[in-house]
């Protein structure tokens, strides 16, 4: 707990991302404003998912535990397939607005798609990362014991080195998406969300909090091999 | 979207071909802004003064460069000139973008426009986002911000009542009193101006620097060292007071670094945020921030709005309004960026010139052309660069206070939840951004308050209340979407 954790699993978790913004995005403004754009697009899919999911509670009213858990498992779902619907609206809307920058910069080149595919990616993916780590990150900050009660002593680890999974997957699924839009080839967004469900549904069998280590291992290394295969994929 | 932004933008280029340059104005919403939160703090009446001044001030008639560079208030022979530049033109127009330069091609114009606004628009966010996360962490860590010590006279009923009707009704009531105070002060203010007593108005906005900058600074200060428990003896803290305040007033009213006075206009700005989010009880506060909007987009927009006419008189009279508070980012902003900027060495130079320029000109009584101001056309790129840059972006301080109380009150009162600090942040850069979109499209004065304010106002309720559960449920059960 406290400092040193909180600052080595903010790190952990936002490092990269960190870099990538500093070295590639930080110098163009348009990029910065196509970012912030992009996390603010993950705000709304986030927004309404959330809509969703307090009205199928409001709804079924039911207190009992495992329908509060498939509920949860409906609301990831349905929440994947939001923000997958709209990256697709930010595609759209990106196309629209680099065509519009083309028309009155004959001269200049205007961001090629591939680029604004890495910015929305990683604009997702900071929002995603941020909204999911940074409640448990301050927290981290205080004092306390983890684990005191059974769980995982590894829980803050674990979390960042997931959050920086779903931000470089952000990424990639941005930059794998938006090229399944540009070449029309439908079957890889499909891939695209069914990855993402996959991720997200990763935890679903190791029951949540009462994780063993070793099943933590398991789950990340799982996570780790999703990431590369998917960072191969974006590579061509 | 863009495209249709492009488009529109021809249109009206091949309708004002006699215009050289079409200047967009932001809107009074700064100067009606401050009216507000100065109006709401009752000990500092001398502000009250400040805010009329600012509603009062007007926009330089309609040019770029003469935007910034209006000409000279009589009374301020003697200051600096780009202190000057800050001071006056952009009051009620918070920001004062143009599009085109006189003499260029149309198309080139268009180009200088959305390259012109995708730079200027991190010249703002970058001072906003400063803004917010000074007065964040003083919430965050300084309790006496957030303790309940009394109201303000301007919100005079108590919100603790056992009824959510009566609460309800007392927050509504606040707010009316609260705005109809704002409006009294606005129509003082054009009447003030309307009768040409700047010396008043100049001491009202000086006497205001002074208790913002020495009074509550010494509050802050305070607090903060009692927050993290550091002893300060009297004289070293009366030294750092006094050196901190006068060269604040130096800077604001006199000549000074231009990062300087930047810093210190967001400095005081974040300690006006604070004391409002201090002394506004919870539900009057987002009312307020309401009706501030509502109020903002009726006075700027609305032809017998205060604002606008203040606007108005100003441009028959055509003469710069009085500095009050804006915030200018004349300069090239490097804060946050991996590399230096070369061309920003440059442009700390350029806009003495074409001051120096105009204080010629201005001594035979000439107006003032844009063609002056312009530096000698030496390359496309280099002049283009000069051009963007000596073409700052002002933004009206108070904007910046009612953007920080937004994001204060988040962070104040969302039972420790970061996400929606973030939510309400990310919404309103984005209001920002949309606003100066806008601002490009129609170019005239338009307000900056609304846009923004209402996406904050929207995601901080729903994300208090819908994405939190949702997401704490998901952070405790480790799911990752």
């Amino acid at each position: 707990m406290t400092a040193a954790v909180f600052f080595g699993c903010a790190f952990i978790a936002f490092g990269p991302a960190l870099a990538l913004y500093v070295f590639t995005i930080a110098t163009e403004p348009l990029r910065i404003i196509f970012l912030i754009a992009g996390a603010f697009f993950w705000l709304v899919s986030l927004l309404i998912s959330s809509l969703v999911w307090f009205m199928a509670r409001v709804i079924i009213d039911n207190k009992d535990g495992p329908t509060q858990k498939y509920l949860l498992i409906f609301g990831t779902f349905v929440s994947v397939y939001i923000q997958e619907m709209f990256r697709f609206a930010y595609y759209r809307l990106l196309k629209k607005a680099s065509e519009g920058l083309k028309s009155i910069n004959p001269g200049e080149t205007a961001p090629s798609m591939r680029l604004l595919a890495y910015v929305s990616g990683l604009g997702f993916g900071i929002m995603s990362g941020v909204f999911s780590f940074v409640n448990t990150l301050s927290d981290s900050l205080g004092p306390g014991t983890v684990g005191i009660h059974g769980d995982s002593p590894q829980f803050f680890l674990y979390s960042a080195f997931m959050t920086l999974v779903i931000i470089l997957l952000h990424v990639f699924w941005g930059i794998v998406f938006f090229d399944g839009c540009e070449k029309k080839k439908w079957g890889i967004l499909l891939i695209v969300l069914l990855t993402h469900l996959l991720v997200s549904a990763q935890v679903l069998p190791n029951d949540c909090l009462l994780g063993l280590p070793s099943e933590y291992s398991k789950a990340r290394d799982q996570q780790y091999l999703l990431t590369s295969l998917v960072l191969h994929a974006s590579g061509p | 979207m863009l495209a249709g932004t492009v488009r529109f933008a021809r249109h009206c280029l091949k309708f004002f071909p006699a215009q050289k340059h079409a200047c967009v104005d932001f809107g009074a919403s700064r100067g009606r802004a401050m009216l507000t939160f100065m109006a709401s703090d009752s000990e500092e009446e001398v502000c009250d003064e400040r805010t009329s001044l600012m509603s009062a001030e007007s926009p330089t008639p309609r040019s770029c460069q003469e935007g910034r560079q209006g000409p000279e208030d009589g009374e301020n022979t003697a200051q600096w000139r780009s202190q000057e530049n800050e001071e006056d033109g952009e009051e009620d127009p918070d920001r004062y973008i143009c599009s085109g330069v006189p003499g260029r091609p149309p198309g080139l114009e268009e180009e200088l426009t959305l390259k012109y606004g995708a730079k200027h628009v991190i010249m703002l966010f970058v001072p906003v986002t400063l803004c917010m996360i000074v007065v964040v962490a003083t919430i965050k860590s300084v309790r006496f911000y957030t303790e309940k010590n009394g109201q303000l006279i301007y919100t005079p009923f108590t919100e603790d009542t056992p009824s959510v009707g009566q609460r309800l009704l007392n927050s509504v009531l606040n707010t009316l009193i609260m705005i109809s105070v704002i409006v009294v002060m606005t129509i003082f203010l054009v009447v003030l101006y309307k009768y040409r007593c700047y010396k008043f108005i100049h001491g009202w906005l000086i006497m205001s620097s002074l208790m913002l900058l020495f009074l509550f600074t010494y509050i802050y200060l305070g607090e903060v060292l009692k927050t993290y428990n550091v002893a300060m003896d009297y004289p070293t803290l009366l030294l750092t007071v006094w050196n901190f305040g006068a060269v604040g007033m130096v800077c604001i009213h006199w000549k000074g670094p231009l990062v300087l006075q930047q810093a210190y206009l967001i400095m005081i700005s974040a300690l006006m945020a604070l004391v409002f989010i201090k002394y506004l009880p919870e539900w009057s506060a987002w009312v307020i921030l309401g009706a501030i909007s509502v109020y903002d987009l009726v006075a700027v927009l609305c032809p017998k709005g205060p604002l606008r006419m203040l606007v108005e008189t100003a441009q028959e009279r055509n003469e710069p309004i009085f500095p009050a508070l804006i915030y200018s980012s004349a300069m090239v902003w490097t804060v946050g960026m991996a590399k230096l900027d070369p061309s920003s060495q440059g442009a700390l130079q350029l806009p003495y010139d074409p001051e120096m320029e105009e204080d010629s000109y201005d001594s035979f009584g000439e107006p003032s052309y844009p063609e002056v101001f312009e530096p000698p056309l030496t390359g496309y790129p280099g002049e283009e660069l000069e051009e963007e840059e000596e073409r700052g972006v002002k933004l009206g301080l108070g904007d910046f206070i009612f953007y920080s109380v937004l994001v204060g009150k988040a962070a104040a009162t969302g039972s420790g939840d970061w996400n929606t600090t973030l939510a309400c942040f990310v919404a309103i850069l984005i209001g920002l951004c949309l606003t100066l979109l806008l601002l490009a499209v129609f170019k005239k004065a338009l307000p900056a308050l609304p846009i923004s304010i209402t996406f904050g106002l929207i995601f901080y309720f729903s994300t208090d209340n819908l994405v939190r559960p949702f997401m704490d449920t998901l952070a405790s059960h480790q799911l990752y979407i």
